[in-house]
């Protein structure tokens, strides 16, 4: 039978130049249900699809998006508890940013921490990757931004981004309306997200106000001219509805029928 | 020959008496800074409508002995804040190598325009010094921080060896507390009167508080630094000499110093 005999641990290469252990992370991300993220000139926008976890309606969802600090949040696919723990890790990290300077932690450098923090379990005998990837959105001085984050510590900053199962399919769709991004409304963005996620959706499922839930962050009139944070808020169950029914009316209009053609080769 | 290294290099006991080798211990209690070595003296600083206005003098004392008399003790911080530091120089000389270290990363960071403010640096920078007094050696230095807020309104305060802070329309650190910080203040005796302060004001006001400094605190040089910060950046003099000094009050001043009558 065939063995790999390099994937016993994440600090061996393969003669390929491969490090599996490393790849098996990647493929929990795949498993995650759908998570899509896009930044605007004014605003970052996370939006979500979950999974039920256990069979015949037992359970209730499962969160998926995370407040980090009033300007940042993150999107999850793959193991909850692993995400779990680099939540709290960019938590504590973004107030004792706060305290020392008083300032909200620049995304860049809260992203790079947490790329530096995933690097050493790879590179570490005994230690395993985070099976997690994250879509991080928020805004700075430098204005909004979202990075995606994966399980071998690679961060970078993204327009729009997708990650999870079937997340090809919306990749494809923000791939193509890409230009449209930068000068969008927040209620166009949202409903942008949307559309990305419904193109990833296998067949029979659909947006419910009880599997959907959109994250807006961004930046508003502030006084005397300058801008300041419109504080992250998480939209969940009924305050989604409207946005679900209008992008359901509005079926047909992004050129779908082709989209579904070119993007099927679908992850794993 | 004496062949223990140990005594190489050390003057010959046969020839000078036993060496005191109570000197050499290294078993001995840690000991940290117990006070300042090498200190500058009063920093000052006020705000006005557009900025702050911030002094000192260019003279490090050793003691009362009058050591180095062309040291800078305003920093500008990436352009856009001032730091003035009265207290110990090495310590000084230390923050300013750290700050090097951060304004550094910050530029990375964010290369086209500058991010830590004057408030951030200002809370940082305390944080800093309270660690260090929580370790009992302090970095033994009083700060003054101005620049402009996350409003881009005027910032003025102060940090000290303790990790204290406090603001005010008008600072000073030292002997200025006592000598400059009431000329200061009978101009502005709150914020309101600080937002109508124009900034050829401000800057008499703080050369006039200069030279009282020069008259009566005997640490003190007529060569001083003069900063001034706005929204458009720093501008620093570090040359400037005090003008028009009248010595008249002390005319009938006696038995100080060198005086025989």
């Amino acid at each position: 039978m065939f063995r790999n005999n390099y994937d016993n641990d994440s600090v061996t290469f393969s003669p390929q130049g491969r490090i599996f252990q490393i790849e098996y992370a990647g493929e929990a991300v795949k498993q995650g249900s759908v998570v899509v993220g896009i930044a605007s000139k004014t605003h970052a926008d996370l939006a979500r699809v979950a999974q039920q976890r256990n069979a015949e309606e037992l359970s209730s969802y499962q969160k998926k998006l995370f407040e980090i600090d009033e300007h940042t949040a993150i999107a999850i696919a793959g193991l909850t508890s692993d995400a779990r723990v680099l939540s709290n890790f960019m938590k504590q990290q973004s107030l004792g940013h706060r305290l020392t300077y008083g300032r909200p932690i620049p995304i860049h450098t809260l992203v790079g921490m947490i790329g530096e923090k995933a690097q050493i379990n790879t590179q570490v005998y005994g230690k395993r990757p985070y099976g997690i990837g994250l879509l991080v959105a928020g805004v700075d001085e430098n204005g909004p931004h979202l990075f995606e984050f994966q399980p071998s510590g690679m961060t970078e900053e993204m327009v729009a981004f997708a990650i999870g199962a079937r997340s090809q399919m919306a990749r494809t769709y923000l791939e193509r309306n890409i230009e449209s991004f930068a000068d969008c409304s927040k209620e166009e963005l949202v409903k942008h997200g949307l559309r990305a996620l419904k193109e990833s959706l296998v067949q029979d499922k659909e947006l419910t106000v009880e599997n959907t839930s959109v994250g807006l962050v961004g930046l508003k009139e502030g006084p005397n001219g300058r801008s300041s944070i419109e504080p992250f808020k998480l939209y969940d169950g009924f305050e989604v509805k409207s946005w679900i029914e209008s992008v359901s009316e509005s079926q047909g209009g992004e050129g779908e029928g082709d989209a579904a053609g070119e993007g099927m080769e679908v992850d794993s | 020959m004496d062949h223990r290294p140990q005594a190489w290099g050390r003057p010959r006991d046969d020839v000078y008496g036993a060496y005191d080798r109570s000197y050499m211990q290294d078993n001995g209690p840690k000991q940290n800074t117990q006070q300042p070595i090498v200190t500058g003296t009063s920093v000052i600083g006020i705000k006005f409508k557009d900025g702050v206005v911030m002094a000192a003098d260019n003279l490090a004392s050793y003691g009362s002995l009058a050591r180095f008399t062309d040291v800078k003790r305003l920093r500008p911080f990436a352009d856009s804040s001032i730091l003035g530091f009265s207290g110990d120089i090495s310590d000084m000389q230390y923050l300013d190598r750290h700050l090097i270290d951060l304004s550094l990363s910050e530029a990375y960071e964010s290369p086209d325009k500058p991010r830590l403010n004057a408030a951030n640096l200002h809370r940082y920078l305390s944080k800093l010094l309270y660690n260090r007094r929580s370790k009992f050696d302090p970095l033994w230095n009083h700060l003054l921080v101005g620049g402009l807020d996350d409003n881009g309104e005027p910032f003025l305060a102060a940090a000290d060896l303790l990790g204290s802070t406090y603001s005010a329309p008008s600072l000073a650190t030292g002997f200025g507390a006592m000598l400059a910080q009431p000329i200061m203040r009978r101009y502005v005796p709150d914020e309101e009167s600080a937002k109508k302060l124009s900034r050829e004001e401000a800057i008499n006001i703080v050369k006039e508080a200069m030279k009282v400094l020069f008259y009566r605190d005997a640490r003190s040089l007529d060569s001083y630094s003069l900063a001034v910060v706005t929204k458009d950046g720093v501008e620093l003099k570090e040359d400037e000499k005090l003008e028009d000094q009248s010595w008249a009050f002390a005319d009938r001043i006696k038995g100080y110093g060198t005086q025989t009558v």
